[in-house]
């Protein structure tokens, strides 16, 4: 299907009059790996400079020195504990925040009483910067694992919260009359019709939470760990090795994508049967 | 066929909107027998779904007297099953659990008895493992109609069931529906606003005006079934009933060459 496209546009393309000729670039690619052309080219343009000697090799390490970076990390052990650990801290906080949000989002969504209570302080302390709690956190918790963990699991809240709450109030009231007509009590109304209809947003709220645990992930381990990427970044840093920054980079961004493709693939298996992808 | 099933009277219904009162219903009085086939014809925003829903029992709300078996609609009850100009259908369940939505949690052998024998009455055979999201509309509003029955209620109402699909299948599911009430022999209540529906399906034609809705006549069509759309009496009932809505307008023609 896909090469079917691309003969259509590049029939397209000629089809074009010849005064305005645009160049009909037909890669021999399926759709799907196309958008990776770019950055291999970048990669292969940053490593030609470095190696011709056009970039300062300690600011701007060639790829390939990156990649020897992270060889002898992981050779020496040290690098998977702090992937460990990292991970470990996201999914605690994530956990932690996501459960809050769901028990809180479900309660105010569904009993208006509870709402008009507890909706509007959230929404308050919504609007406080996260990083806003750090020095309070950091009182009350230490500098351990508690702390870090309470202050990825805020972050995680929010969008849960909100995507929840929003998905439960925009159910469809079409559907809801269905479950009133056939007498469903309150509890059982909330159950086979309300939550499975909020689910495709409370799933969106899943995802975007996990993205910012990932975010502050990384605040709580810069300002101050002894493990974890965060701290490999600042150690990075501080030792001035800007290829053992880069590779901290390369592997949030490596993580942060495979635990969302997680998510996402248990959100279209959820989903899928209603014709629905995330 | 003889004893009244659906008992309204001087039925009024008024919406607050914007701070004002708007009357939706004025004095509306109308006996149902059980079985009996009623369809209800108006123009859009005459008050015929308010009407329909005040039946349900999704309106509450009103004054008057309406009484489904001898007790007032204070609420909907299972004996009275709906369906909706949308099929509303539950886009995660198949149309088999669709179907037996309305049966509770714990279902007996003789509810999926019924959930079956329901899905073939309507045609659906076959696609009982189906997603809502890969049926048709026509199938849509099979399963939906199916659903409603699952629970063997006394009276179906319908409003509009068909007025989102196409003229084809609209005819075909006019007759599926014929063939329902006479397998089934329930009190059928229809909203619709295409007369040539009302006339092919009911026992009586129930016509609303506007603003406030009140009943203006009632028409009973006293022709055998399986009814022929082109015969003279059907189109003469038909054009007596279009004549109830354009009647008014006696502005004389102005030809200008």
């Amino acid at each position: 299907m896909s090469s079917h496209e691309q003969t259509e546009q590049v029939i397209q393309l000629e089809a074009q009059p010849s005064g305005l000729r645009v160049p009909s670039l037909s890669l021999r690619l399926p759709h799907k790996w196309q958008g990776l052309v770019l950055p291999v080219l970048l990669v292969i343009v940053w490593e030609v400079l470095s190696r011709a000697g056009l970039l300062a090799a300690n600011w701007f390490p060639a790829p390939s020195a990156i990649a020897d970076t992270l060889l002898d990390l992981l050779r020496g052990g040290e690098l998977a504990q702090h992937i460990i650990v990292t991970v470990a801290r996201v999914l605690a906080g994530f956990l932690i925040g996501a459960l809050a949000a769901t028990l809180l989002g479900g309660i105010t969504g569904s009993t208006p009483l509870m709402r008009r209570l507890l909706d509007p302080t959230l929404q308050a302390l919504r609007n406080i910067p996260s990083m806003a709690w750090v020095p309070l956190f950091l009182l009350w918790m230490g500098i351990h694992e508690t702390s870090k963990i309470a202050l990825i699991a805020v972050g995680v809240f929010f969008p849960v919260y909100l995507n929840l709450l929003s998905g439960i109030l925009t159910v469809d009231r079409k559907l809801v009359e269905v479950g009133q007509i056939f007498k469903l009590p309150k509890i059982q109304l909330i159950r086979r019709v309300i939550l499975p209809a909020a689910l495709p947003s409370y799933l969106v709220g899943l995802r975007s939470g996990l993205g910012l645990g990932w975010m502050f992930v990384v605040a709580a381990e810069i300002m101050g760990a002894s493990r974890g990427l965060g701290f490999l970044m600042i150690d990075g840093q501080m030792t001035g090795r800007a290829s053992v920054i880069i590779a901290s980079i390369v592997l949030f961004a490596l993580f942060g994508k495979l635990t969302d493709l997680v998510l996402e693939l248990i959100g279209n298996r959820l989903l899928g049967h209603r014709g629905l992808h995330l | 066929m003889s004893s009244t099933t659906l008992d309204i009277r001087n039925l009024t219904k008024t919406f607050n909107v914007n701070g004002g009162q708007v009357t939706a219903l004025q004095d509306i009085s109308l006996s149902v027998k059980q079985g009996e086939f009623v369809s209800i014809i108006g123009s859009s925003g005459c008050g015929k779904s308010t009407l329909l829903r005040i039946i349900a029992g999704l309106e509450t709300d009103y004054q008057g007297s309406a009484e489904f078996e001898g007790s007032a609609i204070n609420g909907p009850g299972l004996e009275r099953g709906v369906v909706f100009q949308e099929h509303r259908l539950f886009p995660w369940l198949t149309v088999r659990q669709n179907v037996a939505f309305g049966l509770g949690k714990t279902k007996s052998k003789s509810d999926w008895e019924s959930v079956d024998e329901h899905i073939d009455l309507v045609g659906l055979q076959g696609f009982e493992h189906a997603y809502p999201h890969q049926l048709s509309g026509g199938m849509a509003q099979r399963a939906s109609i199916a659903r409603a029955l699952a629970n063997r209620p006394q009276a179906l109402l319908f409003d509009e069931p068909f007025g989102a699909l196409d003229a084809l299948t609209k005819i075909q599911m006019q007759q599926e529906v014929l063939r329902i009430w006479e397998a089934e022999k329930a009190t059928m209540i229809l909203v619709t606003h295409d007369i040539d529906e009302a006339v092919f399906l009911g026992d009586r034609v129930v016509i609303m005006s506007n603003r406030p809705g009140t009943i203006k006549r009632i028409v009973p069509v006293e022709l055998p079934r399986p009814r022929d759309r082109s015969s003279y009496e059907f189109t003469q009932l038909r054009s007596q009933i279009y004549s109830e809505f354009f009647r008014q307008e006696t502005k004389p023609f102005v030809y200008s060459i």
